[in-house]
């Protein structure tokens, strides 16, 4: 076996050397008939090419993003990633190394994770980030648990344009936990009053903007009525490229700022891995979850990075820790970090400048189909036609056109309803060739 | 500013500081610069914004570098990490095995890197039809009746495998009387964090004097307020529990479910089936048993297996098989599904890097690989018994093996001062200070990665410190690591007054420096 070093003499001398005759005497402490006698019922090993071979005919048999006309979103974005990129988070350092429990010899993650960090602070405007949740949809889960914390209450607001996946996996973690949650109806046009449904047992409110369905809401009033409450404002986004055109969540007054950071750094790869972007106030790193890195120094005065603030989490505090996390997604959070190095805050604003210019290019050749008084890179359609029967046609004919709003939220009557994404991806043809494949049902 | 609590600054021996291939590396917020990009992005014309006016004037306060200048930056700072690539990395409970570069390769693939979770299922069958597989090899490895994919990490699959177990009681209707875990106090932190972040109370459970959990102090335990215990097998100890057959009896004869933390399946796996033992719930970390890379941190995955009894309850996305095809089925309407535990589908990338190494090694390899990781643990300790104390006795381990510090006493060292000194012989330190019911665990997991040459060196290196500890000999452990790139850090400060990002400096500091 090829992964496997030792030969047959080396384990028989092995054996010798520890005591005993045969490796099942080292496995004394199991029960005999637990022991499985021979091999599982599971094929043999496969030689490298054998197992390339097999995985790569099941690749085959998917449609890669890159290979048609593409305009899907809702949450996962197709970008261009620099080569740069996937060759540097495979270096042997990052890609095998630990969670830097031993900073004298992890200084390149600890530094890397700094400098994260520093980057998605300065990109949401808010005080401090951590170093990174497994993704968007956990992280506003969390986000909720902390607002409980802070507050000392139990009732989270959820927006109608929040991902309707995010609201899920809050409302799942939240019911397990015994908390309420109410969430707001599907709310297309971003015209709900969310403002009214804040009271004094409100933890929290969760927006996201741009929201699911491709509206940039203004936070400002919402923040407004959360500080009058004594409730918290959780900001959320799924498109971290946004950042570079929008207002930022912290300058509208967020006070917990979750985000997914898959569209900087990362390619789509069917959901996951991905890396979650989460901040906050200086005044809460004590209630945040995930783990933190900080400056300090050595024993010879030079600076240095350590895990930080590990009292609040579970290898010390267990039942009481702030979450049960323990890993963060350290190479997605590199990832992350490299591409928004090689960006920088100039590239950063004209990519997202010409992900909105072909947006708009888009939205322009489909007319009064778009939704949207306001958008990014994203917006909703109305198809005269019932629009995952639509999509599926389109994929037939080689144009990946969107997301269906009933793949998202099936039996809320929104089945007319087509999240159609543009990024710095598409074409002028590709745009053509959606218009024209989408004309028919408009 | 950073250096007024030097202790004493090293005698600058070159005139950059640098020590030839031993490079130090300023932070990107040192050396970018707010004008430079390292991506070229033709602008669009000129356009009217839809943004709600909610545009923001001017570009993020973020310097850029040139491709050249940032490839040479995360360079420079690789290098000042240690990695299983470079070196033998003992750390026991965490697996740290050989990473496949098959397995990066697959995962690359356009067919599995470049499809979006939300294109129509029809254009990612082949995405679904690994995913069915992957899920086969995992039931059938453990013997389990359903497996739920989506956790994105071990802690993850934890959270996802005890909802289920809350979902099945919820269901009884017994959800206002059974609160209760028991977890064991060997038992990693994320267990009782775990219970107690989905509204269960935790009561501890003692081991033995053995190391192991007996059927006796867990049916001390046990009673109708109880919903689950949750028990790593093996243990953290890295021991077998013997008794574990009839822990699950009783566990299952009080009407709780029985949770086990598969943290450590990597030394069973394909020796042992844990859905022959009685479990209810296992989360499978596929970073060690299946060697996906750590990464740093993550990402990891955490899929969980379920027992017939909690299998309708796993959370959705579940696969559907459709005649020769699987379909998702991403929403829990009409099923007993608990909810859902992450967007999307989970960690694609990582199923393909497990089912890529699952193929390899094949079932005979995946024994192989247990009981290689098996002798190699024991290999070490029969090496090291006769200098180091173990808490529970000279005795056969599973894939790690434990040492306290007792042998350490009268000599004024602790097992931080001899895991430090292991960093300057090149090696990353075992886990040291867990299991917490150890008093000075050094906890060592070499894995079935390490060749005999491998162990026998890393062997006399640990013997070596070991007799200059019992020699009295401190020099090798005071101040160490002496030739890390880092001495030891000052912990206490980062967390009393914490900088947690990088911050213009003041002029007046810069000008005091």
């Amino acid at each position: 076996m090829r992964y496997l070093p030792h030969s047959p003499q080396d384990r028989a001398d092995m054996l010798a050397r520890i005591g005993v005759e045969k490796i099942d005497d080292l496995f004394v402490d199991a029960p005999r008939d637990k022991l499985i006698d021979g091999l599982v019922d599971l094929p043999r090993r496969k030689s490298e090419l054998e197992a390339e071979r097999a995985l790569a005919r099941m690749a085959a048999r998917n449609t890669p993003a890159s290979s048609v006309p593409f305009f899907v979103g809702a949450g996962a974005y197709k970008h261009h990633v620099p080569a740069a990129v996937d060759h540097l988070i495979q270096r042997s350092e990052f890609l095998t190394s630990y969670t830097p429990y031993q900073p004298e010899i992890a200084q390149g993650t600890l530094q890397y994770l700094f400098e994260f960090q520093t980057q998605v602070a300065a990109l949401t405007a808010m005080e401090v980030a951590n170093a990174s949740m497994y993704d968007g949809s956990t992280g506003c889960a969390e986000a909720v648990l902390m607002a409980h914390r802070i507050t000392r209450r139990r009732k989270a607001v959820l927006s109608g344009g929040l991902h309707p996946q995010y609201a899920e996996v809050a409302r799942t973690l939240s019911a397990m936990a015994g908390d309420a949650v109410e969430t707001m109806g599907p709310d297309v046009s971003a015209r709900e009053d969310i403002v009214a449904r804040i009271d004094k047992d409100t933890s929290c409110v969760v927006v996201q903007s741009p929201d699911v369905f491709g509206n940039v809401r203004d936070l400002r009033p919402i923040a407004e009525a959360c500080q009058r409450n004594g409730a918290l404002l959780i900001a959320v986004f799924t498109e971290a490229v946004s950042l570079g055109l929008l207002t930022p969540p912290g300058a509208m007054g967020a006070d917990i700022v979750v985000g997914e950071g898959q569209s900087i750094g990362n390619g789509l790869s069917f959901g996951g891995p991905y890396v979650g972007l989460f901040a906050t106030r200086e005044k809460f790193i004590r209630n945040m979850p995930g783990r933190l890195c900080g400056e300090t120094v050595d024993a010879n005065g030079k600076r240095g990075f350590v895990l930080t603030l590990s009292t609040r989490e579970q290898h010390i505090r267990r039942e009481k820790a702030t979450s049960n996390i323990c890993t963060n997604s350290g190479l997605c959070a590199l990832a992350f970090t490299i591409h928004m190095t090689l960006l920088g805050g100039r590239g950063l604003r004209e990519l997202a400048r010409v992900n909105h210019a072909n947006a708009i290019k888009l939205a322009d050749m489909l007319g009064d189909a778009v939704l949207n008084r306001s958008f990014f890179n994203e917006f909703t359609v109305r198809v005269k036609a019932d629009a995952a029967a639509l999509v599926e046609r389109l994929a037939a004919r080689g144009v990946l056109a969107g997301v269906p709003v009933s793949r998202l939220l099936p039996g809320a009557g929104l089945d007319d309803l087509l999240i159609v994404a543009s990024t710095e991806i598409n074409s002028d043809d590709d745009r053509a060739t959606l218009a024209a494949a989408l004309k028919e049902a408009l | 500013m950073a250096h007024e609590h030097a202790i004493a600054p090293q005698p600058r021996q070159t005139f950059t500081g640098n020590r030839a291939l031993d490079i130090e590396e300023p932070l990107l917020f040192d050396i970018g610069r707010a004008d430079t990009t390292g991506v070229d992005i033709d602008a669009p014309g000129d356009f009217a914004p839809r943004l709600g006016g909610l545009e923001q004037t001017r570009a993020p306060d973020l310097p850029g570098l040139s491709e050249p200048e940032a490839v040479r930056h995360y360079v420079r700072l690789s290098r000042m990490n240690y990695s299983i690539d470079a070196g033998l990395f003992p750390l026991g409970s965490c697996t740290m095995k050989h990473n496949p570069r098959l397995n990066e390769k697959m995962a690359r693939l356009l067919g599995f890197a470049d499809i979006h979770p939300l294109q129509p299922q029809s254009t990612v069958r082949g995405a679904t039809a690994l995913m069915a597989e992957l899920a086969h090899w995992l039931m059938t490895l453990t013997n389990m009746s359903a497996v739920a994919l989506s956790p994105k990490a071990g802690a993850h699959g934890e959270l996802a495998g005890m909802m289920a177990i809350k979902a099945a009681i919820v269901a009884r209707g017994e959800q206002a009387t059974r609160n209760v875990v028991l977890v064991p106090d060997s038992a990693h932190g994320t267990n009782p964090a775990t219970a107690a972040l989905i509204g269960f109370r935790v009561r501890s459970v003692p081991a033995g004097e053995d190391g192991l959990v007996h059927p006796a102090a867990v049916r001390e335990k046990l009673g109708p307020d109880v919903a689950a215990i949750m028990l790593t097998n093996p243990n953290t100890c890295g021991l077998f529990e013997r008794e574990v057959v009839e822990i699950a009896a009783a566990v299952h004869e009080a009407g709780a479910y029985f949770y086990c933390d598969g943290a450590n399946f990597n030394a069973i796996a394909g020796k042992v089936r844990p859905g022959d033992l009685g479990i209810d719930a296992m989360h499978i970390n596929l970073h060690k048993t299946f060697s996906t890379p750590h990464g740093g941190g993550g990402p990891g995955a955490g899929p969980v297996v379920l027992s017939e009894r909690l299998a309708p309850f796993a959370p959705v996305p579940f696969l559907r098989r459709d005649g020769e095809d699987f379909t998702l089925v991403e929403h829990a309407t009409g099923s007993q599904a608990f909810g859902r535990v992450t967007a999307f589908h989970g960690q694609m990338g990582m199923y393909v890097r497990a089912l890529a190494y699952m193929y390899s090694h094949g079932a005979d390899g995946l024994k192989q690989a247990a009981e290689d990781a098996v002798l190699n643990a024991n290999y070490v300790r029969a090496c090291l018994s006769n200098i180091m104390s173990q808490p529970f006795g000279d005795r056969p381990c599973m894939h790690e093996v434990l040492f306290d510090e007792t042998w350490l006493k009268n000599t004024g060292l602790t097992t931080l001062d001899f895991a430090k000194a292991l960093i300057d012989e090149g090696y990353h330190p075992m886990t040291v200070y867990f299991p917490l019911v150890v008093k000075g665990a050094m906890l060592i997991e070499p894995t079935e990665s390490e060749s005999r040459a491998s162990l026998d060196l890393f062997v006399m290196a640990m013997r070596d410190l070991a007799l200059r500890a019992l020699r009295g000999e401190k020099e090798r452990f005071e101040h160490a690591p002496r030739f890390a790139p880092r001495a030891r850090l000052d912990e206490t400060r980062a967390a009393r007054s914490p900088v947690l990002k990088w911050r213009k400096r003041a002029p007046v500091a810069d000008a005091a420096e």
